[in-house]
């Protein structure tokens, strides 16, 4: 598949963005408990802030994928069967939760409606608004990660791995900005925010390799034999119907050299996983409030290269019918 | 169920692009607006059509045989593009089986030409929407044309016949008897979405000639004439 950069602009920005919002809950929560030091409002709302300008990012990089982006609205339509469609209802949906997260934060509307367990959970507007947005933060995952899984003719793609791939990737982006966030601001969390994103990390490292292994020894079901229905060994394409290229040849072959797919890949290798990994653990023992920042830079620029490399590495099965010019 | 569907005849197409042509002609003349064409005149020349017709060459050479391979919207009865489409824009006919497009609502995401593996859907380069084989739609069900011209113009083109048209899901129907009787078959069976249109395999048409074809074996002149000849004046000889 051609890696058209709107969709790997979209689907980096939104993860990071819902990891983010993740992140900031996981850290109310455990503040709550008194696990960690508490946060005043403002780092709630700023964080929120944050997430929501890289979810509207990622939607707006996504406008540069549609044709007719002014009727973009119609998208919505088809959500009993379109995964698409499903993610186009999500996504607002998720804007507006992390919207009023951060307003309820910003504002001090945390008044507990009811304490639980001798005030050992106090439940308030954030914390109810926290839990919904763990929801659909997941279920925006999902969606966004069956838009690929659920096409069955890209092999690649159709496997739980696609999913569990952005799930991970994303969060790990999320705690890992959360973890810059927290070092520039000089406070206590960058610890726990940066354990959480190398355990995102490193289950992401986990399933990322396991797909690349599985697309490794992948063997497609179509063949020219069974494109063109004729049953002989030898088949050679000698014209494909027309001279130059046409939306076949443009959208559905990424025209790159293999080497540079390779170099692709394990640029992504190094950037999304060890090198993040090692920055998280050197700035936390050197209390650096850049390196974090660094760490999560670069491992987004790998998660660049990631999804490059996941949309270049599908083999459409159309292919099969453009082989040659003529 | 009406399922309307192209038969196309491997074994007679020539690959003469009669059907590419007549196709574009039609359907960019119509209400739908072009099919537009980029770079026409120049180096690149790049557009939209419905219908290509490629060419492969089966075995090596001497014993090499080139097929030509017309390839459109299969309006498959299980179409995998058309639950894809988040907007509804992508549809599969209730009456008729043909695969649509509604270019007023289409957004040109593309979702439903990853999800097609046939690759029969072409994004328009100008209009930014996906188009597609409407099986002339505008021309099968016009009542006002006389009712043998209510075919797809590339089936109305073909000059080898090729191209057959109509009812698949009618056992009666000339598509089906060819698909039945001539081992019509579906392009990519592994995926399941079921093409309705269907392709007929080459056939070789070999001549079983006999000596007994060659020579009457009943003609009664040889078969007859039992004498043993033996240098002496016989019949022939006398000069009339």
């Amino acid at each position: 598949m051609h890696p058209a950069f709107s969709v790997i602009f979209l689907t980096t920005l939104i993860g990071a963005g819902q990891g983010l919002f993740l992140a900031l809950f996981t850290g109310q929560l455990y503040s709550t408990v008194h696990l960690v030091e508490e946060q005043p409002g403002s780092f709630y709302a700023v964080g929120s802030a944050i997430a929501l300008a890289l979810l509207v990012a990622g939607l707006g990089a996504s406008f540069f994928h549609l044709g007719r982006p002014e009727r973009a609205w119609r998208a919505a339509a088809m959500w009993r069967t379109s995964w698409l469609s499903r993610e186009v209802i999500v996504l607002p949906a998720m804007m507006g939760i992390v919207f009023f997260y951060g307003l309820f934060h910003w504002a001090g509307w945390t008044q507990p409606f009811v304490v639980f367990g001798d005030g050992a959970l106090p439940v308030d507007a954030t914390f109810v608004l926290g839990m919904l947005g763990v929801v659909v933060a997941l279920a925006l995952y999902v969606s966004t990660g069956m838009i690929y899984a659920s096409v069955k003719f890209l092999e690649e793609w159709h496997s739980p791995y696609t999913v569990v791939n952005f799930m991970f990737l994303g969060t790990a982006s999320g705690f890992m900005l959360a973890a810059a966030y927290s070092a520039l601001l000089n406070n206590h969390l960058v610890g726990f925010f940066g354990t959480w994103a190398v355990i995102a990390t490193l289950l992401g490292l986990a399933t990322r390799i396991a797909s690349l292994l599985r697309n490794a020894s992948l063997k497609h079901q179509s063949t020219l034999q069974t494109a063109i229905g004729i049953r002989h060994r030898s088949i050679e394409q000698k014209s494909q119907g027309f001279s130059a290229g046409s939306f076949n040849t443009r959208e559905f072959f990424h025209h790159q050299s293999p080497a540079t797919l390779k170099l692709v890949r394990n640029a992504f290798i190094v950037l999304v996983f060890p090198v993040p990994i090692a920055l998280i653990v050197l700035g936390y023992l050197l209390e650096s409030p850049t390196l974090p920042v660094v760490a999560f830079s670069l491992q987004y620029l790998g998660l660049l290269a990631e999804r490059w490399y996941f949309f270049a590495e599908a083999e459409h099965p159309q292919n099969l019918y453009y082989q040659h010019v003529s | 169920m009406t399922q309307l569907a192209l038969v196309i005849d491997l074994n007679v197409c020539v690959g003469c692009h009669a059907c590419v042509t007549s196709c574009k002609q039609w359907n960019t003349s119509g209400w739908a607006g072009p099919m537009v064409d980029e770079n026409a005149y120049d180096a690149n020349p790049t557009g939209t059509f419905f219908n290509r017709v490629q060419t492969y060459e089966i075995g090596s050479f001497p014993s090499t045989e080139t097929v030509h391979f017309p390839k459109s919207c299969l309006h498959c009865e299980d179409p995998p593009c058309v639950p894809v489409c988040p907007t509804g824009a992508s549809y599969k006919r209730e009456d008729n089986g043909v695969v649509l497009v509604d270019y007023d609502k289409c957004i040109g995401c593309k979702y439903c030409s990853w999800a097609c593996p046939y690759g029969v859907r072409e994004l328009d380069e100008q209009q930014k929407v996906m188009k597609k084989c409407t099986l002339c739609i505008d021309r099968i069900t016009d009542q006002t044309l006389p009712e043998a011209e209510r075919q797809p113009a590339c089936v109305l083109a073909c000059p080898t016949n090729a191209r057959l048209y109509g009812d698949v899901h009618d056992p009666d129907a000339e598509v089906s008897v060819a698909i039945r009787e001539r081992g019509g078959y579906a392009l990519m069976p592994e995926w399941g979405t079921k093409p309705a249109n269907h392709y007929l395999p080459r056939q070789k048409n070999r001549m079983h000639v006999s000596e007994e074809d060659l020579q009457r074996s009943d003609n009664p002149l040889t078969k007859e004439d039992i004498t043993v000849y033996s240098g002496e004046e016989t019949l022939d000889d006398v000069s009339w």
